[in-house]
């Protein structure tokens, strides 16, 4: 026992994401790394305790399970009541609830870039970790930088408060619509913000290719085999298969680019399947056409990539002309599509992009103004299913009703669970890659490395661990090469 | 070292909305990192728990941590942070009284043990796998999973706490003031809250169109009707709890023309939260006799996800717990 705890290296907790996390890294009798775990080690329970909930507080209270991406959840939840309670949205509310999405999109993919997975590129992966964070990009990029980060984040989240009353667990979202519309003199201060995102949008897409794209180091870096991975790759898409946040069918491609499969929101129970490990509480999700074969990529797993790296892959182009334009440079650079786990970053701001323009659309729309905020439902159906792209991927809800009309059944399928299966193979190659006759003292800037491949997808633990932890009795499992079980000791 | 005020910033069973909450000081936490330095904050910082476990007994000033105990790590933290901290601050709902996620109280962990690993309808796990506190992998190495209790506690449930600052999630303005205040010479009252000791409705923006002599008959869904966005809500129908909620979130979800749910928790008088929500409930409502009160609360379709959204950690009546397990 104590001869195996010496092969091990712990990285507790992992840091500059959402939620909870652990690394370990056990090692050969060579000094090689056998295998990187990335361990979940939190649960808290929203599918079990959401059964006797009404509907419609489950905008409310799903977007508890996260509070950095609670927009996502309770944008998702108001769409998934609309179709419980067979109503459609209004047209004005429609456009509010993604006006108000796109700009939680834009100012949760800055947080990302600038405060979490940044400052691995702006500050360098070696810097000291008393500076390996936002306090380290504010030194480099200079205060006037940070305060128009800061200003920007804060009137998009005020945009968000104004609407949602809250803009951490906002209260907009009803079926049929939301609970309150835009007053005609708030429009222009609107306007200008949209318009001021775009530039700040272009501005962060060019210190990306400043920083990141002309520095050989970070390129070879960003394409080396230690974050590439043929995965397959999935993402939400409008009528001409181009990237839509709120609304459309959901496309997955094969690890060529080759179209797999697209459907319905509605019939997810039928593509999608959750794998269940030991060693973990998050669960795995896979394409069901292809099948779980374990942890490893290629076209033969049913391991699937989504978030900003998907989406883009899933895609065949962005709706508006700026993002459309910094995707061809992206793809035109990096192929298509595109395996690289660390381009992700690259693919975030071209999203940046998108959210702007969108914004730019939704508020030049006479709509949005408009008085007519609810249709109010007639009835409760017994099911209702729909799904958004959250900033870390596909979302989905699925809601059953009992005959009195509460909550019975909810399944949740969130963004990074999407993502648990890659996100996993991604520790443990970079592990294997980067650490080679580890002794046990491993440079911090190696374990960084290995946290970078990770910190690209911008998971949230938070948001994978909604579920409840099940009876966790104290039990070995031995299971042979192929995984299967040998033997249990209670 | 630098000899400014050390802070830590820890999360527990919680959403990450309160660490947001911090980086929405926006411009003020440019003043805060000049007034601090922050030694542990997982979201935002690269700082490890063996770093935590270095620092000197109470070398940290101030702890604020967000989220319920509901696993043996985040307690095993909890400890440490007690451990290395002069003064530990329970910010946000979660740890104050459980929050939503103490909404779990009501199943004990057996009842979902099919529901969430094995009858899920996406799960296919066949040979019915749960996750293991310990388990042996492919090269026969053996891999941990912290333990797992059967209850979400608030914070004061595990260790000491010196103040409270509720809130799903506090508001800047309120942390702001909260750092400002802990920082100066003069520190509240041990074990208090950090908020007005007053009612919601006090700044309520609808304040005056509430009738002093309120007298509910029928309690209105608001998925089914349309809400005047400027009347009193529980005047209207709805029912709010901004009567037994503490005030200092400046009535935010009401500004979005929704009722309060009561995530700023009751005031120092009350006890139980959701026991305090049915009386409120039960002397607002129309009915005098037994059976018309009857006839209102059955309007109330989930007591327990209206009166107790918060709160349930902190219920007398506490939750459902399956002995043996």
């Amino acid at each position: 026992m104590e001869q195996q705890l010496k092969r091990k290296v712990s990285i507790d907790p992992i840091t500059r994401l959402e939620g909870h996390g652990r690394i370990e890294i056990f090692f050969d009798d060579n000094k090689n790394v056998e295998r990187a775990y990335l361990q979940i080690p939190e649960l808290r329970g929203f599918e079990k305790f959401c059964e006797g909930r009404l509907p419609e507080d489950m905008p409310q209270i799903t977007s508890r399970i996260c509070g950095v991406c609670p927009t996502a959840h309770h944008i998702a939840s108001a769409k998934t009541l609309d179709k419980l309670f067979h109503v459609e949205t209004t047209p004005t509310a429609k456009k509010i609830r993604e006006l108000v999405y796109n700009a939680f999109m834009f100012e949760d993919h800055a947080l990302h870039f600038y405060i979490l997975g940044g400052p691995d590129f702006i500050v360098g992966p070696g810097a000291p970790k008393e500076l390996r964070n936002v306090i380290g990009v504010i030194q480099k990029v200079g205060t006037d930088i940070a305060k128009q980060l800061i200003s920007i984040r804060k009137r998009n989240r005020e945009l968000i408060s104004y609407l949602g009353g809250k803009v951490i667990h906002p209260v907009l979202g009803l079926p049929g619509g939301v609970a309150k519309g835009i007053d005609e003199d708030e429009l222009s201060k609107i306007k200008q913000l949209a318009q001021d995102n775009l530039e700040f949008a272009l501005f962060t897409l060019d210190t990306f290719k400043r920083i990141i794209l002309e520095n050989t180091e970070y390129l070879n870096l960003v394409t080396s085999p230690a974050y590439t991975h043929q995965t397959y790759y999935m993402g939400m898409v409008d009528s001409e298969n181009r990237v839509n946040f709120y609304d459309g069918m959901i496309r997955v491609v094969d690890p060529n680019g080759k179209e797999s499969i697209k459907f319905d929101p509605q019939e997810y129970r039928n593509h999608i399947g959750e794998h269940v490990e030991p060693w973990t509480y998050i669960k795995f999700c896979y394409l069901k056409k292809v099948g779980w074969k374990g942890f490893k990529d290629g076209i033969d797993s049913g391991i699937y990539c989504v978030a900003p790296l998907g989406r883009l892959n899933a895609c065949e182009g962005m709706a508006t002309p700026k993002a459309q334009q910094a995707y061809e440079e992206y793809i035109k650079t990096l192929g298509k599509p595109v395996h690289y786990t660390l381009a992700t970053h690259w693919a975030r701001i071209i999203e940046i992009i998108y959210a702007s323009e969108r914004m730019i659309e939704l508020v030049n729309d006479p709509e949005i103004t408009g008085k007519d905020l609810r249709n109010i439902p007639s009835k409760v159906g017994k099911i209702g299913i729909a799904a958004v792209e959250a900033p870390r991927g596909t979302l989905f809800h699925h809601y059953e009703t009992d005959s009195k009309g509460l909550l019975r059944k909810v399944n949740l399928i969130v963004a990074t669970q999407n993502n648990a299966g890659r996100i996993s193979l991604s520790i443990d190659k970079s592990a294997k890659e980067l650490i080679k006759n580890g002794d046990g003292n491993i440079p911090d800037e190696l374990l960084n490395k290995i946290e970078m491949a990770f910190r690209a997808y911008d998971p949230c633990f938070g948001c994978a661990t909604h579920y409840l932890p099940s009876k966790l009795p104290f039990t070995i499992t031995l299971r042979d090469s192929q995984g299967k079980i040998i033997k249990r000791i209670f | 070292m630098s000899s400014k005020p050390k802070v830590a910033f820890y999360w527990c069973a919680s959403c990450g909305g309160c660490e947001e909450a911090v980086v929405d000081l926006a411009e003020d936490i440019l003043e805060v990192v000049k007034l601090v330095d922050i030694v542990f904050w997982p979201v935002a910082m690269d700082f490890k728990k063996r770093d935590v476990e270095a620092l000197p007994d109470k070398s940290i000033n101030i702890a604020f941590i967000n989220g319920a105990i509901r696993t043996s790590e985040q307690e095993e933290i909890a400890y440490l942070l007690r451990e290395k901290s002069q003064l530990i601050i329970a910010f946000g709902s979660c740890a104050c009284f459980g929050g939503i996620p103490a909404l779990a109280n009501l199943y004990s962990k057996f009842e979902v043990l099919n529901d969430v690993y094995i009858e899920s309808p996406t799960v296919d796990n066949a040979a019915k796998f749960l996750p293991q506190t310990t388990s042996i992998d492919n090269n026969g190495k053996q891999i941990e999973l912290p333990e797992f209790y059967s209850q979400v506690r608030a914070l004061d449930e595990i260790i000491s706490v010196d103040y409270y600052l509720p809130g799903c999630a506090p508001t800047p303005k309120l942390i702001a003031n909260t750092i400002n205040m802990l920082l100066g010479d003069n520190l509240p009252t041990a074990g208090s809250t950090l908020l007005p000791d007053i009612a919601l409705c006090e700044e309520c923006p609808r304040k005056d169109s509430k009738p002093t002599d309120l007298s509910i008959t029928e309690y209105k869904r608001i998925c089914e009707n349309l809400v005047d966005p400027e009347k009193c809500l529980l005047a209207q129908g709805f029912l709010c709890m901004g009567p037994i909620t503490r005030s200092g979130c400046e009535a935010l979800c009401i500004k979005g023309n929704m009722p309060c749910t009561g995530c700023l928790g009751p005031t120092s008088r009350v006890v139980d939260f959701g026991a305090k929500a049915v009386s409120m409930f039960a002397s607002l409502s129309s009915g005098k006799n037994e059976e018309e009160i009857e006839k209102n609360y059955a309007q109330v379709m989930d007591p327990v996800g209206t009166f107790y959204r918060y709160h349930l950690s902190k219920s007398l009546l506490r939750g459902k717990l399956e002995r043996g397990i």
